[in-house]
């Protein structure tokens, strides 16, 4: 293979990767404070659509990017809302947040639909992607996967480094404990949610502002649920995540590899390749049920109110 | 806040049920502010989209045609909730059974024997369960998540479906159009009317329906699959086998979720095409969730839904609005039904102290 040819992958790999890794870096930090929020796929689409709309009709893509992160807000608080506060199941809320964003990407975008719009252009940075083999997979992207790289650094550091990481862990493990500290847990779990809604806003923004610049309907085909998948992948550790969004992102490009090969597949088989690895990847990694329970935040999932 | 939340210390039954209906409600105010917001007339809107289609009898029978999938579904679904089994997988298990069921459909054309229709049917039911026996595998064999692996094998069968409706099922004779051939008359579920749609598989359904409501009402593995979803742990101290449930309850819901998409291309459809389904498997989740997980809840929910489908498509002929209304309305409802559910534990109250301070200030009032 030459190194043309493994360039441009590693290239595609990233570019494929980065909505994968903007939902989970949401999810991730949702998760690490309790909440399971399964809304990812309903939020990404509706901030997919919310910034088309906007960045086609004012013209400015930043604008478009800015209400996509407002618009997975705006669900997630409805998440917060119903799982947090009236308490209902999570799993049942998040499944309802994903039928209703579907549901209303549909018939928001159904006007705009096959429209074409100028995206984001990459923003080649000089010298530095002439690097042999890594440069243009670094250096030639455009800059909403440079922003990924820095909101990555961003929740590494905090989770890892800082007090707010801290005190997520602290309300996802032992929410009783941490209340009894004095931190306000559902507070702290709401940022979370809210956190989570802007980072699916943003990946949604990404597919139809950069990626592919236009709107789809179901334009994000499943990675939001991929993203929850990713989570589970990484045992809930933040480097981990990084490794699995670029895998899937692979795993998702390999029909341009095969192609680039010469293979002759038919495309739908391919295009089941993303799937297929998430099954074999939740496979892999849920088969010791003990080291899952290690690592899952200890009150995933489950409802809390102050007073118990 | 104006409002506080009072735990009632039990749950009331009157709101189990009364829950669903205000959400509906919600969902229709709701709506009608969206058709404000649009510059529709909420009124002419909603006749447009809840009446219109059902005011004749034809449309009755579209009602009963389009509802059957979704009570099939949504009735398997039921079994797999009632037992904490969060099987999101019923669209793929559907579209399996129809491709499953048109795999042989299109071998046996010529062959003028009803014997090929029941065999067409069973191939379905099998491959739908065997789909969601997956999903089972899956959990018991490597502790998978049941949710994001049916939600993948959705994805996969969807897949699949659309490589063999363009690859090896697709009609030689069709001009290169992704279809399958049309089913022969023996493969046909026969319709029950005259005029309209309404075929045999009605029978299938209110068979399943009475199959699902004994066994989750009335028999002993019902028993134990509810056990089983409301308390893990006491269900393995009194013995009962986890990995056999899942596997049942998958199965049953798979199986249920095969004939309904089986139904439909051996009925309405009569061949395999790329949209067998328009969301049904999904939509039986808000179905079964709206319908309390009881058969008899799910089959007034099942109607609700099958009117909302012809509802989106009245209102996008008629009013040129998008036909992911459905959907939209879908997602309203499960989400007002959740928010509602707070109603069945908790009792609101308004502050007291505002209320008396309020009251006070109304002369003669106290």
């Amino acid at each position: 293979m030459d190194i043309d040819l493994l360039s441009n992958i590693l290239f595609a790999t990233v570019r494929c990767g980065t909505p994968l890794l903007l939902v989970a870096l949401g999810e991730l930090v949702c998760e690490k404070s309790g909440v399971l929020n399964l809304g990812q796929e309903g939020m990404m689409l509706f901030g997919a659509v919310i910034g088309f709309i906007v960045a086609l009709s004012t013209g400015s893509l930043w604008l478009g990017v800015l209400l996509a992160v407002l618009a997975g807000m705006l669900l997630s608080s409805l998440f917060a809302l119903v799982a947090l506060v009236f308490n209902a199941n999570q799993v049942a809320t998040g499944l309802a947040l994903t039928i209703f964003g579907v549901g209303l990407s549909s018939f928001v975008g159904a006007a705009w639909v096959g429209k074409p719009l100028l995206g984001f252009e990459p923003l080649v940075v000089p010298y530095l992607s002439d690097i042999p083999l890594i440069g243009r997979m670094l250096f030639a992207q455009d800059i909403l996967v440079y922003l990924s790289f820095a909101l990555f650094a961003l929740v590494a550091w905090t989770l890892l480094k800082s007090r707010v990481g801290l005190v997520i862990q602290a309300v996802g493990e032992n929410p009783n404990a941490a209340s009894a500290m004095g931190l306000p847990v559902l507070f702290v779990r709401t940022l979370a949610v809210l956190f989570g809604g802007a980072m699916a806003g943003l990946a949604g923004a990404y597919l139809s502002l950069a990626y592919t610049p236009m709107w789809a309907e179901n334009m994000s085909a499943g990675r939001g649920w991929i993203a929850l998948a990713l989570v589970v992948f990484a045992s809930w550790r933040v480097w981990r995540l990084l490794l699995g969004a670029y895998l899937f992102g692979f795993a998702s490009i390999l029909y341009l590899v095969a192609q680039g090969v010469g293979l002759a597949i038919p495309s739908n088989l391919l295009a089941m390749l993303p799937y297929v690895a998430t099954i074999v990847v939740l496979v892999l990694l849920s088969r010791n049920a003990l080291r899952t329970r290690l690592y899952a935040p200890v009150s995933l999932g489950q409802p809390w109110q102050s007073g118990h | 806040m104006l409002l506080s939340l009072e735990p009632r210390g039990q749950e009331s039954r009157a709101m189990l049920w009364f829950s669903p209906l205000l959400a509906a409600i919600l969902t229709l105010i709701s709506g009608s502010l969206l058709f404000v917001a649009l510059g529709l007339d909420p009124l002419l809107t909603l006749h447009t989209l809840l009446i219109a289609p059902v005011s004749d009898l034809y449309g009755l029978s579209e009602l009963m045609v389009k509802a059957l999938p979704i009570l099939l579904c949504a009735l398997g679904l039921a079994v797999a909730y009632q037992a904490r089994i969060w099987n999101i997988g019923a669209e793929g298990q559907l579209l399996i059974g129809a491709l499953a069921g048109s795999a042989v459909a299109v071998n046996v054309i010529d062959v003028d024997s009803r014997w090929v229709l029941a065999l067409i049917l069973l191939i379905g039911i099998a491959a739908g369960a065997a789909w969601a026996g997956l999903t089972a595998w899956l959990r018991t064999h490597f502790n998978a998540n049941e949710i994001l692996t049916s939600i993948m094998l959705n994805y996969i069968a969807l897949n699949l479906l659309l490589y063999f409706v363009h690859g090896p099922l697709k009609d030689p004779a069709g001009m290169n159009f992704p279809e399958s051939a049309m089913f022969g008359d023996a493969s046909r579920l026969p319709l029950l009317t005259e005029d309209g749609r309404v075929h045999a598989g009605v029978y299938f359904a209110l068979l399943a329906l009475v199959a699902v409501w004994v066994l989750l009402q009335r028999s002993f593995v019902g028993f134990q699959i509810k056990v089983l979803g409301l308390d893990k742990r006491a269900a393995g101290f009194v013995g009962f086998r986890e990995k056999r449930l899942v596997w049942l309850a998958l199965l049953i819901s798979g199986g249920l979720a095969g004939l309904a998409g089986v139904c439909e291309v051996a009925g309405p459809i009569g061949q395999l095409v790329p949209q067998v389904s328009p969301g049904y498997g999904y939509a039986a989740i808000t179905v079964a969730f709206l319908g309390r997980l009881n058969p008899i809840g799910i089959l007034f929910s099942s109607l609700l839904m099958a009117l909302l489908y012809l509802g989106g498509e009245s209102a996008q002929m008629t009013l040129n609005l998008p036909q992911a209304i459905t959907q939209l309305f879908q997602g309203m409802m499960l989400f007002f039904l959740l928010a509602c559910d707070v109603l069945i534990l908790y009792r609101p109250r308004l502050k007291l102290r505002w209320a008396r301070r309020q009251m006070a200030a109304v002369p003669g009032a106290v």
